[in-house]
Protein backbone atom coordinates (compact mmCIF):
# COMPACT_ATOMS: atom_id res chain seq x y z
CA UNK A 1 0.00 0.00 0.00
CA UNK A 2 1.47 3.37 -1.06
CA UNK A 3 1.07 6.28 1.33
CA UNK A 4 -0.18 9.03 -1.02
CA UNK A 5 -0.62 11.55 1.79
CA UNK A 6 3.01 12.49 1.18
CA UNK A 7 1.84 14.29 -1.98
CA UNK A 8 0.08 16.87 0.22
CA UNK A 9 3.36 18.15 1.64
CA UNK A 10 4.69 21.53 0.52
CA UNK A 11 7.50 21.48 -2.08
CA UNK A 12 10.54 23.44 -0.91
CA UNK A 13 13.06 24.55 -3.53
CA UNK A 14 16.73 23.78 -3.10
CA UNK A 15 18.67 26.84 -1.89
CA UNK A 16 21.60 26.26 -4.27
CA UNK A 17 24.43 27.44 -1.95
CA UNK A 18 26.97 26.81 -4.73
CA UNK A 19 25.23 29.28 -7.02
CA UNK A 20 25.20 32.00 -4.36
CA UNK A 21 28.86 31.42 -3.58
CA UNK A 22 30.04 31.50 -7.20
CA UNK A 23 27.92 34.59 -7.98
CA UNK A 24 29.38 36.40 -4.97
CA UNK A 25 32.94 35.48 -5.97
CA UNK A 26 32.40 36.81 -9.49
CA UNK A 27 30.84 40.06 -8.26
CA UNK A 28 33.74 40.68 -5.87
CA UNK A 29 36.26 39.96 -8.60
CA UNK A 30 34.45 42.31 -11.00
CA UNK A 31 34.34 45.07 -8.36
CA UNK A 32 38.10 44.72 -7.84
CA UNK A 33 38.79 45.07 -11.57
CA UNK A 34 36.55 48.15 -11.83
CA UNK A 35 38.28 49.67 -8.79
CA UNK A 36 41.72 48.97 -10.25
CA UNK A 37 40.86 50.73 -13.50
CA UNK A 38 39.21 53.65 -11.71
CA UNK A 39 42.32 54.20 -9.59
CA UNK A 40 44.86 53.35 -12.31
CA UNK A 41 46.80 55.82 -14.45
CA UNK A 42 43.91 56.51 -16.80
CA UNK A 43 42.45 59.95 -17.31
CA UNK A 44 38.82 59.09 -17.97
CA UNK A 45 38.02 62.66 -18.86
CA UNK A 46 40.39 62.38 -21.82
CA UNK A 47 38.64 59.22 -22.96
CA UNK A 48 35.33 61.13 -22.97
CA UNK A 49 36.91 64.05 -24.73
CA UNK A 50 38.44 62.04 -27.58
CA UNK A 51 35.43 59.76 -28.00
CA UNK A 52 33.69 62.20 -30.34
CA UNK A 53 36.74 63.91 -31.83
CA UNK A 54 36.46 64.41 -35.64
CA UNK A 55 39.56 62.29 -36.39
CA UNK A 56 38.15 59.41 -34.34
CA UNK A 57 34.65 59.70 -35.83
CA UNK A 58 36.20 59.88 -39.27
CA UNK A 59 38.11 56.68 -38.52
CA UNK A 60 34.90 55.09 -37.25
CA UNK A 61 33.12 55.93 -40.51
CA UNK A 62 36.02 54.44 -42.49
CA UNK A 63 35.95 51.29 -40.36
CA UNK A 64 32.20 50.82 -40.81
CA UNK A 65 32.40 51.64 -44.52
CA UNK A 66 35.24 49.16 -45.09
CA UNK A 67 33.44 46.46 -43.08
CA UNK A 68 30.29 46.91 -45.17
CA UNK A 69 32.12 47.02 -48.53
CA UNK A 70 34.48 44.12 -47.76
CA UNK A 71 31.61 41.92 -46.50
CA UNK A 72 29.47 42.83 -49.53
CA UNK A 73 32.33 41.80 -51.81
CA UNK A 74 33.06 38.73 -49.67
CA UNK A 75 29.45 37.51 -49.66
CA UNK A 76 29.03 38.13 -53.39
CA UNK A 77 32.21 36.20 -54.17
CA UNK A 78 31.28 33.57 -51.58
CA UNK A 79 27.90 32.82 -53.20
CA UNK A 80 29.47 32.87 -56.66
CA UNK A 81 32.30 30.49 -55.79
CA UNK A 82 30.04 28.21 -53.73
CA UNK A 83 27.74 27.80 -56.74
CA UNK A 84 30.76 27.26 -59.00
CA UNK A 85 32.09 24.66 -56.58
CA UNK A 86 28.79 22.74 -56.75
CA UNK A 87 28.53 23.07 -60.54
CA UNK A 88 28.86 19.96 -62.71
CA UNK A 89 31.29 21.90 -64.94
CA UNK A 90 34.81 20.69 -63.95
CA UNK A 91 36.50 23.96 -65.00
CA UNK A 92 34.19 26.03 -62.79
CA UNK A 93 34.66 23.63 -59.91
CA UNK A 94 38.45 23.63 -60.26
CA UNK A 95 38.64 27.44 -60.37
CA UNK A 96 36.49 27.69 -57.24
CA UNK A 97 38.73 25.18 -55.54
CA UNK A 98 41.83 27.12 -56.58
CA UNK A 99 40.39 30.42 -55.35
CA UNK A 100 39.49 28.96 -51.95
CA UNK A 101 42.84 27.21 -51.70
CA UNK A 102 44.85 30.35 -52.49
CA UNK A 103 43.01 32.91 -50.40
CA UNK A 104 42.61 30.68 -47.38
CA UNK A 105 46.15 29.42 -47.69
CA UNK A 106 48.04 32.73 -47.43
CA UNK A 107 48.07 35.21 -44.53
CA UNK A 108 45.69 38.14 -44.85
CA UNK A 109 48.50 40.60 -44.06
CA UNK A 110 50.54 39.21 -46.94
CA UNK A 111 47.56 39.55 -49.28
CA UNK A 112 47.05 43.19 -48.26
CA UNK A 113 50.72 43.97 -48.91
CA UNK A 114 50.56 42.19 -52.28
CA UNK A 115 47.57 44.25 -53.43
CA UNK A 116 49.07 47.46 -52.12
CA UNK A 117 52.38 46.82 -53.91
CA UNK A 118 50.84 45.56 -57.12
CA UNK A 119 52.34 48.55 -58.93
CA UNK A 120 55.73 46.85 -58.61
CA UNK A 121 54.44 44.06 -60.86
CA UNK A 122 52.12 46.05 -63.11
CA UNK A 123 53.13 49.72 -63.27
CA UNK A 124 50.09 50.52 -65.40
CA UNK A 125 46.66 48.96 -65.83
CA UNK A 126 44.14 49.15 -68.68
CA UNK A 127 43.14 47.79 -72.04
CA UNK A 128 45.88 48.31 -74.66
CA UNK A 129 44.91 51.11 -77.03
CA UNK A 130 41.76 52.07 -75.12
CA UNK A 131 42.90 53.50 -71.83
CA UNK A 132 45.74 53.12 -69.41
CA UNK A 133 46.26 54.43 -65.91
CA UNK A 134 49.06 54.20 -63.39
CA UNK A 135 48.56 51.39 -60.88
CA UNK A 136 49.56 53.60 -57.93
CA UNK A 137 46.61 55.87 -58.75
CA UNK A 138 44.18 52.94 -58.79
CA UNK A 139 45.52 50.91 -55.90
CA UNK A 140 44.74 53.40 -53.13
CA UNK A 141 44.78 52.18 -49.53
CA UNK A 142 40.97 51.87 -49.74
CA UNK A 143 41.01 49.75 -52.89
CA UNK A 144 43.90 47.57 -51.70
CA UNK A 145 42.16 46.97 -48.35
CA UNK A 146 38.82 46.26 -49.99
CA UNK A 147 40.35 43.70 -52.37
CA UNK A 148 42.47 42.14 -49.65
CA UNK A 149 39.72 41.79 -47.06
CA UNK A 150 36.91 41.08 -49.54
CA UNK A 151 38.66 38.38 -51.52
CA UNK A 152 39.97 36.70 -48.39
CA UNK A 153 36.46 36.80 -46.92
CA UNK A 154 35.00 35.39 -50.13
CA UNK A 155 37.08 32.25 -49.76
CA UNK A 156 35.72 31.59 -46.27
CA UNK A 157 32.15 32.60 -47.10
CA UNK A 158 32.19 30.29 -50.14
CA UNK A 159 32.58 27.33 -47.81
CA UNK A 160 29.85 28.59 -45.49
CA UNK A 161 27.44 29.12 -48.39
CA UNK A 162 28.31 25.72 -49.85
CA UNK A 163 27.46 24.12 -46.51
CA UNK A 164 24.18 26.02 -46.45
CA UNK A 165 23.23 24.92 -49.97
CA UNK A 166 24.07 21.29 -49.16
CA UNK A 167 21.86 21.47 -46.06
CA UNK A 168 18.74 22.03 -48.20
CA UNK A 169 16.88 18.80 -48.98
CA UNK A 170 17.24 17.54 -52.56
CA UNK A 171 13.44 17.18 -52.68
CA UNK A 172 13.10 20.97 -52.63
CA UNK A 173 15.10 21.24 -55.84
CA UNK A 174 13.11 18.45 -57.49
CA UNK A 175 9.81 20.08 -56.53
CA UNK A 176 11.01 23.40 -57.96
CA UNK A 177 12.11 21.77 -61.22
CA UNK A 178 8.80 19.91 -61.45
CA UNK A 179 6.89 23.22 -61.57
CA UNK A 180 9.08 24.39 -64.44
CA UNK A 181 11.72 26.46 -62.66
CA UNK A 182 15.15 26.76 -64.26
CA UNK A 183 18.27 25.89 -62.26
CA UNK A 184 19.06 29.52 -61.53
CA UNK A 185 15.52 30.36 -60.44
CA UNK A 186 15.47 27.28 -58.20
CA UNK A 187 18.66 28.47 -56.56
CA UNK A 188 17.42 32.03 -56.08
CA UNK A 189 13.82 31.38 -55.04
CA UNK A 190 13.98 28.03 -53.24
CA UNK A 191 17.46 26.84 -52.24
CA UNK A 192 19.26 30.02 -51.12
CA UNK A 193 16.39 31.37 -48.96
CA UNK A 194 16.36 28.06 -47.09
CA UNK A 195 20.16 27.89 -46.94
CA UNK A 196 20.16 31.33 -45.27
CA UNK A 197 19.04 29.76 -42.00
CA UNK A 198 22.29 27.80 -41.89
CA UNK A 199 24.44 30.52 -43.48
CA UNK A 200 23.54 33.48 -41.25
CA UNK A 201 25.05 32.47 -37.88
CA UNK A 202 28.58 31.88 -39.25
CA UNK A 203 28.40 34.89 -41.60
CA UNK A 204 27.23 37.04 -38.68
CA UNK A 205 30.25 35.78 -36.84
CA UNK A 206 32.49 36.75 -39.75
CA UNK A 207 30.83 40.14 -40.06
CA UNK A 208 31.82 40.82 -36.47
CA UNK A 209 35.32 39.51 -37.14
CA UNK A 210 35.57 41.82 -40.13
CA UNK A 211 34.85 44.92 -38.03
CA UNK A 212 37.98 44.20 -36.05
CA UNK A 213 39.97 42.79 -38.97
CA UNK A 214 39.80 46.17 -40.74
CA UNK A 215 42.31 47.40 -38.16
CA UNK A 216 44.98 45.38 -39.96
CA UNK A 217 44.63 47.85 -42.85
CA UNK A 218 46.48 50.42 -40.77
CA UNK A 219 49.71 48.83 -42.09
CA UNK A 220 48.91 50.10 -45.59
CA UNK A 221 47.82 53.54 -44.41
CA UNK A 222 44.08 53.09 -44.56
CA UNK A 223 42.84 55.54 -41.94
CA UNK A 224 40.44 53.39 -39.99
CA UNK A 225 39.70 54.07 -36.33
CA UNK A 226 42.67 52.29 -34.76
CA UNK A 227 45.18 53.98 -37.07
CA UNK A 228 43.66 57.39 -36.32
CA UNK A 229 43.80 56.67 -32.60
CA UNK A 230 47.45 55.71 -32.96
CA UNK A 231 48.24 58.88 -34.91
CA UNK A 232 46.77 60.89 -32.05
CA UNK A 233 48.61 59.08 -29.26
CA UNK A 234 51.93 59.35 -31.10
CA UNK A 235 51.39 63.10 -30.70
CA UNK A 236 49.95 63.34 -27.18
CA UNK A 237 51.22 60.09 -25.54
CA UNK A 238 47.74 59.23 -24.18
CA UNK A 239 48.14 55.64 -25.35
CA UNK A 240 45.71 53.78 -23.10
CA UNK A 241 43.02 56.48 -23.23
CA UNK A 242 42.94 56.40 -27.02
CA UNK A 243 43.02 52.61 -27.16
CA UNK A 244 40.00 52.63 -24.84
CA UNK A 245 38.28 55.12 -27.14
CA UNK A 246 38.80 52.73 -30.07
CA UNK A 247 37.65 49.76 -28.00
CA UNK A 248 34.44 51.55 -27.01
CA UNK A 249 33.58 52.22 -30.63
CA UNK A 250 34.40 48.67 -31.74
CA UNK A 251 32.10 47.35 -29.02
CA UNK A 252 29.35 49.77 -30.06
CA UNK A 253 29.49 48.67 -33.70
CA UNK A 254 29.57 44.98 -32.77
CA UNK A 255 26.57 45.43 -30.48
CA UNK A 256 24.54 46.92 -33.32
CA UNK A 257 25.56 44.07 -35.65
CA UNK A 258 24.71 41.41 -33.09
CA UNK A 259 21.22 42.86 -32.67
CA UNK A 260 20.77 42.91 -36.43
CA UNK A 261 21.80 39.26 -36.62
CA UNK A 262 19.13 38.31 -34.10
CA UNK A 263 16.37 39.82 -36.23
CA UNK A 264 17.78 38.39 -39.46
CA UNK A 265 17.86 34.91 -37.95
CA UNK A 266 14.30 35.27 -36.77
CA UNK A 267 13.22 36.28 -40.27
CA UNK A 268 14.88 33.33 -41.99
CA UNK A 269 13.66 30.86 -39.37
CA UNK A 270 10.12 31.27 -40.70
CA UNK A 271 8.52 27.96 -41.47
CA UNK A 272 10.59 26.25 -38.76
CA UNK A 273 9.43 25.52 -35.27
CA UNK A 274 12.72 26.35 -33.61
CA UNK A 275 13.38 30.09 -33.46
CA UNK A 276 16.68 31.56 -32.24
CA UNK A 277 14.83 33.10 -29.29
CA UNK A 278 13.80 29.67 -28.08
CA UNK A 279 17.05 27.95 -28.97
CA UNK A 280 19.12 29.89 -26.43
CA UNK A 281 19.90 28.43 -23.07
CA UNK A 282 18.36 25.52 -21.24
CA UNK A 283 16.67 25.14 -17.92
CA UNK A 284 19.29 24.27 -15.35
CA UNK A 285 16.87 23.45 -12.51
CA UNK B 1 -4.18 8.87 -82.41
CA UNK B 2 -0.93 9.93 -80.75
CA UNK B 3 -0.76 8.91 -77.08
CA UNK B 4 -0.17 11.74 -74.61
CA UNK B 5 2.83 9.88 -73.17
CA UNK B 6 4.82 7.36 -75.20
CA UNK B 7 7.75 5.72 -73.48
CA UNK B 8 9.93 3.92 -76.03
CA UNK B 9 12.75 1.45 -75.30
CA UNK B 10 13.83 3.33 -72.18
CA UNK B 11 16.86 1.92 -70.37
CA UNK B 12 18.46 3.45 -67.32
CA UNK B 13 21.30 2.09 -65.17
CA UNK B 14 22.90 3.21 -61.95
CA UNK B 15 26.32 1.60 -62.09
CA UNK B 16 25.74 -2.12 -62.38
CA UNK B 17 22.07 -1.83 -61.39
CA UNK B 18 19.64 -1.77 -64.31
CA UNK B 19 16.76 0.35 -62.98
CA UNK B 20 14.89 0.34 -66.29
CA UNK B 21 15.41 -2.34 -68.94
CA UNK B 22 13.91 -1.57 -72.35
CA UNK B 23 10.57 -0.23 -71.10
CA UNK B 24 7.70 0.67 -73.45
CA UNK B 25 4.45 2.24 -72.27
CA UNK B 26 1.71 4.38 -73.79
CA UNK B 27 -0.68 6.56 -71.82
CA UNK B 28 -3.65 8.03 -73.69
CA UNK B 29 -5.20 11.39 -72.80
CA UNK B 30 -7.66 11.03 -69.94
CA UNK B 31 -6.29 7.67 -68.89
CA UNK B 32 -5.45 6.85 -65.25
CA UNK B 33 -2.59 4.35 -65.06
CA UNK B 34 -1.48 2.77 -61.78
CA UNK B 35 2.08 1.45 -61.71
CA UNK B 36 2.61 -1.22 -59.07
CA UNK B 37 5.46 -3.54 -58.17
CA UNK B 38 7.99 -4.38 -55.45
CA UNK B 39 10.54 -1.86 -54.15
CA UNK B 40 13.41 -1.28 -56.55
CA UNK B 41 11.42 -2.47 -59.54
CA UNK B 42 11.96 0.86 -61.36
CA UNK B 43 8.47 2.36 -60.92
CA UNK B 44 9.68 5.71 -59.58
CA UNK B 45 12.55 5.93 -62.05
CA UNK B 46 10.09 5.40 -64.90
CA UNK B 47 7.83 8.16 -63.55
CA UNK B 48 10.77 10.52 -63.13
CA UNK B 49 11.86 9.91 -66.73
CA UNK B 50 8.52 11.34 -67.88
CA UNK B 51 9.27 14.81 -66.47
CA UNK B 52 13.04 14.57 -67.01
CA UNK B 53 14.05 14.39 -63.36
CA UNK B 54 15.91 11.35 -64.72
CA UNK B 55 17.43 11.15 -68.17
CA UNK B 56 17.21 7.72 -69.87
CA UNK B 57 20.49 6.16 -71.00
CA UNK B 58 18.76 4.83 -74.08
CA UNK B 59 15.37 5.28 -75.65
CA UNK B 60 13.15 8.27 -75.04
CA UNK B 61 9.92 9.72 -73.77
CA UNK B 62 7.50 11.44 -76.16
CA UNK B 63 4.80 13.78 -74.89
CA UNK B 64 2.13 14.55 -77.49
CA UNK B 65 4.53 13.11 -80.04
CA UNK B 66 7.45 15.37 -79.08
CA UNK B 67 10.68 13.77 -77.89
CA UNK B 68 11.57 15.14 -74.46
CA UNK B 69 14.98 16.58 -73.71
CA UNK B 70 16.36 16.66 -77.26
CA UNK B 71 15.97 18.56 -80.48
CA UNK B 72 16.62 17.16 -83.92
CA UNK B 73 19.34 18.94 -85.83
CA UNK B 74 19.91 17.39 -89.23
CA UNK B 75 21.08 13.86 -88.57
CA UNK B 76 21.82 14.42 -84.88
CA UNK B 77 19.99 14.97 -81.62
CA UNK B 78 21.02 17.86 -79.41
CA UNK B 79 20.34 17.95 -75.69
CA UNK B 80 18.09 20.86 -74.77
CA UNK B 81 19.17 23.79 -72.61
CA UNK B 82 18.03 24.10 -69.01
CA UNK B 83 15.37 26.71 -69.88
CA UNK B 84 13.93 24.57 -72.69
CA UNK B 85 13.74 21.52 -70.43
CA UNK B 86 12.01 23.69 -67.80
CA UNK B 87 9.44 24.69 -70.43
CA UNK B 88 8.82 21.05 -71.41
CA UNK B 89 8.23 20.18 -67.77
CA UNK B 90 5.20 22.47 -67.74
CA UNK B 91 3.26 19.69 -69.47
CA UNK B 92 3.24 17.66 -66.27
CA UNK B 93 2.73 18.19 -62.57
CA UNK B 94 4.36 15.97 -59.99
CA UNK B 95 3.41 14.91 -56.47
CA UNK B 96 6.19 13.41 -54.36
CA UNK B 97 6.22 10.76 -51.67
CA UNK B 98 7.65 13.23 -49.13
CA UNK B 99 5.47 16.18 -50.29
CA UNK B 100 8.48 18.51 -50.79
CA UNK B 101 6.50 21.66 -50.04
CA UNK B 102 8.75 24.73 -49.94
CA UNK B 103 9.37 24.97 -46.20
CA UNK B 104 10.07 28.73 -46.14
CA UNK B 105 6.76 29.62 -47.77
CA UNK B 106 3.18 29.54 -46.54
CA UNK B 107 0.65 27.22 -48.15
CA UNK B 108 -0.65 30.01 -50.40
CA UNK B 109 2.87 31.09 -51.36
CA UNK B 110 3.70 27.48 -52.25
CA UNK B 111 0.77 27.31 -54.63
CA UNK B 112 1.30 30.71 -56.33
CA UNK B 113 5.10 30.41 -56.60
CA UNK B 114 5.02 28.64 -59.98
CA UNK B 115 2.20 30.68 -61.54
CA UNK B 116 3.82 33.98 -60.49
CA UNK B 117 7.52 33.29 -61.01
CA UNK B 118 7.32 30.87 -63.97
CA UNK B 119 4.04 31.58 -65.76
CA UNK B 120 4.24 35.32 -64.96
CA UNK B 121 0.64 35.49 -63.78
CA UNK B 122 -0.49 38.52 -61.79
CA UNK B 123 -0.37 37.96 -58.04
CA UNK B 124 -4.07 38.66 -57.42
CA UNK B 125 -5.14 36.36 -60.23
CA UNK B 126 -2.75 33.64 -59.03
CA UNK B 127 -4.01 33.94 -55.45
CA UNK B 128 -7.63 33.75 -56.55
CA UNK B 129 -6.93 30.62 -58.55
CA UNK B 130 -4.82 29.15 -55.74
CA UNK B 131 -7.65 29.58 -53.23
CA UNK B 132 -10.03 27.81 -55.61
CA UNK B 133 -7.60 24.90 -55.89
CA UNK B 134 -6.97 24.80 -52.14
CA UNK B 135 -10.68 24.63 -51.42
CA UNK B 136 -11.01 21.92 -54.06
CA UNK B 137 -8.58 19.76 -52.06
CA UNK B 138 -10.05 20.97 -48.76
CA UNK B 139 -7.15 22.93 -47.23
CA UNK B 140 -8.23 26.53 -47.99
CA UNK B 141 -8.46 27.22 -44.25
CA UNK B 142 -4.69 26.60 -43.99
CA UNK B 143 -3.64 29.14 -46.63
CA UNK B 144 -1.50 31.22 -44.26
CA UNK B 145 0.05 28.26 -42.39
CA UNK B 146 3.57 26.99 -42.99
CA UNK B 147 3.98 23.38 -44.19
CA UNK B 148 5.46 22.27 -40.87
CA UNK B 149 2.21 23.21 -39.13
CA UNK B 150 0.19 20.81 -41.30
CA UNK B 151 -0.44 17.08 -41.06
CA UNK B 152 1.08 14.87 -43.75
CA UNK B 153 -2.28 14.47 -45.44
CA UNK B 154 -2.84 18.23 -45.56
CA UNK B 155 0.69 18.77 -46.91
CA UNK B 156 0.13 16.26 -49.67
CA UNK B 157 -3.15 17.89 -50.66
CA UNK B 158 -1.37 21.27 -50.81
CA UNK B 159 1.28 19.61 -52.99
CA UNK B 160 -1.49 18.46 -55.35
CA UNK B 161 -2.85 22.01 -55.49
CA UNK B 162 0.64 23.37 -56.14
CA UNK B 163 1.07 21.02 -59.10
CA UNK B 164 -2.43 21.78 -60.46
CA UNK B 165 -1.79 25.53 -60.27
CA UNK B 166 0.57 25.14 -63.24
CA UNK B 167 -2.40 23.83 -65.28
CA UNK B 168 -0.63 20.63 -66.37
CA UNK B 169 -2.21 18.23 -68.84
CA UNK B 170 -0.71 15.26 -67.04
CA UNK B 171 -0.23 14.49 -63.36
CA UNK B 172 2.51 12.21 -62.01
CA UNK B 173 2.17 10.75 -58.51
CA UNK B 174 5.20 9.11 -56.91
CA UNK B 175 3.90 6.96 -54.04
CA UNK B 176 1.78 9.86 -52.77
CA UNK B 177 0.45 8.04 -49.70
CA UNK B 178 3.51 5.99 -48.65
CA UNK B 179 4.77 8.55 -46.11
CA UNK B 180 1.37 9.10 -44.50
CA UNK B 181 -0.13 7.81 -41.27
CA UNK B 182 -2.79 5.23 -42.20
CA UNK B 183 -5.70 7.39 -41.11
CA UNK B 184 -4.56 10.23 -43.44
CA UNK B 185 -4.30 8.11 -46.59
CA UNK B 186 -8.02 8.37 -47.34
CA UNK B 187 -8.14 12.17 -47.66
CA UNK B 188 -5.30 12.19 -50.22
CA UNK B 189 -6.76 9.32 -52.21
CA UNK B 190 -10.12 11.07 -52.28
CA UNK B 191 -8.50 14.24 -53.69
CA UNK B 192 -6.85 12.07 -56.36
CA UNK B 193 -10.13 10.33 -57.10
CA UNK B 194 -11.82 13.71 -57.71
CA UNK B 195 -8.99 14.64 -60.04
CA UNK B 196 -9.37 11.41 -61.99
CA UNK B 197 -13.12 11.98 -62.27
CA UNK B 198 -12.48 15.45 -63.74
CA UNK B 199 -10.73 13.75 -66.66
CA UNK B 200 -7.08 14.43 -65.76
CA UNK B 201 -4.50 12.12 -67.29
CA UNK B 202 -2.66 10.47 -64.40
CA UNK B 203 0.24 8.10 -63.87
CA UNK B 204 0.26 6.90 -60.26
CA UNK B 205 3.06 4.86 -58.70
CA UNK B 206 1.35 3.32 -55.70
CA UNK B 207 1.11 0.53 -53.19
CA UNK B 208 -2.61 1.20 -52.71
CA UNK B 209 -4.06 -1.69 -54.66
CA UNK B 210 -7.56 -0.71 -53.53
CA UNK B 211 -7.11 2.69 -55.15
CA UNK B 212 -5.69 1.07 -58.28
CA UNK B 213 -8.69 -1.22 -58.55
CA UNK B 214 -11.23 1.51 -57.97
CA UNK B 215 -9.81 4.51 -59.86
CA UNK B 216 -7.25 3.33 -62.40
CA UNK B 217 -8.33 2.35 -65.88
CA UNK B 218 -5.17 0.33 -66.27
CA UNK B 219 -2.65 -1.31 -63.98
CA UNK B 220 0.98 -1.86 -64.93
CA UNK B 221 3.04 -4.34 -62.94
CA UNK B 222 6.81 -3.82 -62.93
CA UNK B 223 9.60 -6.05 -61.68
CA UNK B 224 13.37 -5.67 -62.02
CA UNK B 225 13.19 -2.74 -64.40
CA UNK B 226 10.72 -4.34 -66.80
CA UNK B 227 6.98 -4.13 -67.35
CA UNK B 228 5.84 -7.66 -66.65
CA UNK B 229 2.13 -7.24 -67.09
CA UNK B 230 -0.20 -4.48 -68.26
CA UNK B 231 -3.98 -4.57 -68.33
CA UNK B 232 -7.30 -3.58 -66.72
CA UNK B 233 -7.30 -3.72 -62.89
CA UNK B 234 -9.77 -6.58 -62.84
CA UNK B 235 -7.30 -8.71 -64.74
CA UNK B 236 -4.00 -7.70 -63.09
CA UNK B 237 -5.32 -7.66 -59.53
CA UNK B 238 -7.68 -10.63 -59.70
CA UNK B 239 -6.48 -12.99 -62.39
CA UNK B 240 -2.83 -12.13 -63.07
CA UNK B 241 -1.27 -14.16 -65.88
CA UNK B 242 2.41 -13.90 -65.04
CA UNK B 243 3.73 -15.96 -62.06
CA UNK B 244 5.72 -12.96 -60.76
CA UNK B 245 2.56 -10.81 -60.69
CA UNK B 246 0.61 -13.57 -59.02
CA UNK B 247 3.30 -13.87 -56.35
CA UNK B 248 3.30 -10.10 -55.70
CA UNK B 249 -0.49 -9.76 -55.55
CA UNK B 250 -0.72 -12.75 -53.21
CA UNK B 251 1.90 -11.22 -50.90
CA UNK B 252 0.31 -7.75 -50.84
CA UNK B 253 -3.39 -8.57 -50.75
CA UNK B 254 -4.47 -10.40 -47.62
Amino acid sequence: MIDTSILQLRVVRDRHPGRWLSAAAILVGFALVVRAFAMGQIEWSIVGQFLTMPAILNGLVNTVLMTACAMALGITLGVLFAVMYLSPNPVLRASALFYIWFFRGTPLLLQLLLWFNLALVFPTIGLPGLFEVRMVDVMTPFVATLLGLGMNQGAYTAEVVRGGILSVDQGQTEAARSIGMTGLKTLRRIVLPQAMRVIIPPVGNEFISMVKLTSIASVIQYSEILRNAQTIYYANARVIELLIVAAVWYLAVVTVLQTGQFFLERHFARGRTTTPARATGGDLR
Amino acid sequence: MIPMVAIRSVTKSYGALKALDDVNLDVAAGEVVAVIGPSGSGKSTLLRCINQLEIPDQGGVFIDGTLQGYRRQGDTLRALQDAEIARQRLASGMVFQRFNLFTHMTVLQNVIEGPVSVLRLGRTEAELEAMTLLSRVGVDDKATAYPIQLSGGQQQRVAIARALAMRPRLMLFDEPTSALDPELVGEVLSAMRDLATSGMTMVVVTHELGFAREVAGRVVFMDRGRIVEDGPPSQILTTPQHPRTREFIAAVLP
